[in-house]
């Protein structure tokens, strides 16, 4: 086995590694598939166009998300590390790139298990509808105990029982490792979320009036096209949906085998998210549609997205259908699941760069992560002012986090370090298909005018009208100060030392993607064994 | 449903579930390089 080899073979049995492109593809669609497919989608496409709107969706698909998504697995896997590791290691002052991702990964595990604790209680809750006749009053009033617009410290025991168990959860699945934990997860519970909601479509086909919602949904309304509203809508609908652009596929990356094809695993993953986005589409609408008809209303009447979809629409829906118990164990299972696989894999981001930057074994790292941030979550967010922060706080971290520092990092990489052609050149020792100048000019042109415009859009409309009409103190508070105070911690964090030995100019010791397998057989180890271990990571590095 | 609407349903359906069948053919075939390494090795 030559040194480099053995050294790279080491190194990925520290970090972690998936065992196979299977096991990857799956983790990186679970992370893809989150609550935004289920409750965003189908709204955005009624809202922009109907049918239309598959045109701009596959435009902004082709054109910028699985683009950027190629872009990330290529930072990823050619640099072996973690975000902030991997920025370092193309260019070391690009490094608070890469940790102002991660302090975005952290925000938004604090909030987003909130919405999973919600969704897991509404689990339960459907087998005897306990939202009763109301349950728009029961959602806000009863389970959340919302309040006047305030943060308080009113503890809500509802909430912060199912919010325990999730982080329960999630520090169990991220001490097992990134095989073991994070992949066996996502082999498992990817096949039963799909089917889930492929059970939960027929059983929504088969209600009374589902042809007038999926009527509502699918009928093209051509005009849209010309409106960029509609454009800045399918970009922003493909980039949020993706997972793209703010560490989560960097992470993931660098955990698979250095000889797989990521141009035809990103190919897959980008049409894996867009096609149960589509199934998703098809459910929502079809039981929208029956809930239209049983209450003699419009199909337009009655759409909506997000919390007001899941916790208000849907417990409607469920207590009127033949059935409705079912449909609901169904829809909130489909959420928990899409959403605590997102959930690790914002969480993974967090630990594999502390992991990275001090000499951490796993647990500890774990501990390190999961426990702090499940305590800030649970102080927020299980208290009667919860919804409100969440809001704010998504909203937020959304527009002017993610975005920013994926338009900004995008046009480092592109414009900045000019690292375009050796990204697509590692891509290219085992990708097809191969990726040549058309992809260079989406990634460094077409794919970040589209954020820009999104972006842009986004700033005019807060600037306008203050988001949620909420107080300016808590826009302020837990809106701009937040968003700012991401990167200056980020590019603060850059400044700790890496720990001794670290490798940071350029991809590490032994992995080349082009190299031969010549160690394996001497070794009398098959070469996937060692190059991707599948084995969870060891401890002290 | 009307005609238009079911159109762009199947429009939606066949390009974006037909994108994922391609894609999937499209790698399974390509096929892992480390199995194609290992192919290679026994033939030898």
């Amino acid at each position: 086995m030559s040194s480099t080899a053995g050294a790279a073979a080491q190194q990925e049995r520290r970090r972690g590694a998936f065992s196979s492109r299977r096991v990857f593809i799956l983790a990186a669609i679970g992370s893809a598939v989150g609550l935004g497919n289920i409750w965003r989608f189908p709204y955005v496409a009624y809202e922009n166009g109907g049918g239309a709107f598959v045109v701009p969706y596959l435009v902004a698909l082709l054109t910028s998300g699985i683009p950027f998504l190629l872009l990330d697995y290529a930072i990823g896997h050619r640099h072996r590390g973690s975000a902030p590791l991997s920025f370092a290691r193309l260019r070391r002052g690009a490094e608070g790139l890469g940790w102002w991702q991660v302090a975005i990964c952290f925000l938004i595990a604090v909030y987003y298990a909130a919405v999973l604790a919600w969704a897991l209680s509404y689990t339960f809750f459907s087998l005897d509808q306990a939202w009763g006749a109301d349950p728009n009053a029961f959602f806000f009033g009863e389970y959340l105990q919302a309040g006047d617009v305030a943060v308080t410290a009113d503890v809500v025991p509802g909430v912060l029982v199912p919010l325990a168990v999730v982080w329960l959860a999630v520090l169990v699945v991220m001490a097992l490792g990134v095989q073991r934990g994070i992949g066996v997860v996502s082999l498992v519970f990817i096949p039963v979320l799909v089917l889930a909601f492929a059970v939960l479509v027929v059983q929504a086909l088969l209600l009374p009036g589902s042809g007038a919602g999926l009527d509502a949904l699918f009928t093209p309304d051509w005009a849209a096209l010309a409106e960029p509203g509609v454009w800045a809508a399918a970009f922003g609908q493909i980039f949020f949906s993706l997972s793209i652009g703010f560490g989560i596929m960097i992470t993931y990356a660098s955990y698979v085998g250095r000889r797989e094809d990521m141009t035809g695993s990103g190919l897959v993953v980008g049409f894996s998210n867009s096609s149960f986005e589509l199934l998703a589409g098809i459910g929502v609408f079809a039981a929208l549609g029956f809930m239209a008809q049983a209450g003699g209303v419009a199909v337009g009447d009655v759409v909506d997205d997000g919390i007001g979809l899941a916790f208000v629409a849907f417990p409607t829906i469920i207590s009127e259908a033949p059935g409705g118990a079912l449909i609901g164990i169904l829809f909130f299972g489909s959420l928990v699941i899409a959403g605590i696989t997102s959930l690790i894999s914002v969480i993974e981001v967090v630990i594999s760069a502390v992991r990275d930057k001090l000499d951490t074994s796993r647990l500890t790292a774990t501990l390190a992560v999961v426990v702090p941030t499940a305590v800030l979550s649970l102080v927020l967010f299980s208290t009667t002012s919860g919804i409100y922060v969440l809001d704010v706080v998504d909203h937020f971290v959304n527009q002017y986090g993610i975005l920013v520092v994926a338009l900004l990092s995008m046009l480092v990489v592109a414009w900045g370090l000019r690292a375009l052609p050796r990204l697509a050149d590692h891509l290219n020792v085992h990708g097809r298909p191969r990726l040549g100048g058309g992809w260079r000019v989406l990634t460094s042109v077409v794919a970040p005018v589209g954020l820009a415009i999104v972006l842009f859009l986004a700033v005019r409309d807060d600037l306008e009208t203050p988001y949620g009409d909420y107080p300016t103190w808590l826009l302020l508070g837990f809106g701009w100060l937040l968003v700012l105070a991401l990167p200056l911690l980020g590019f603060l964090l850059a400044r700790l030392p890496w720990r001794a030995g670290t490798h940071l100019d350029g991809p590490p010791p032994g992995s080349d993607p082009g190299a031969p397998l010549d160690g394996a057989a001497v070794a009398g180890t098959t070469a996937r064994d060692r190059s991707v271990s599948g084995y969870d990571e060891g401890g002290r590095r | 449903m009307s005609a238009s609407a079911i159109v762009m349903m199947v429009v939606a359906m066949l390009i974006i579930w037909g994108g994922l069948a391609l894609a999937v053919t499209s790698l399974v075939r390509h096929g892992a390089v480390e199995q194609r390494a290992e192919n290679v090795r026994r033939d030898l």
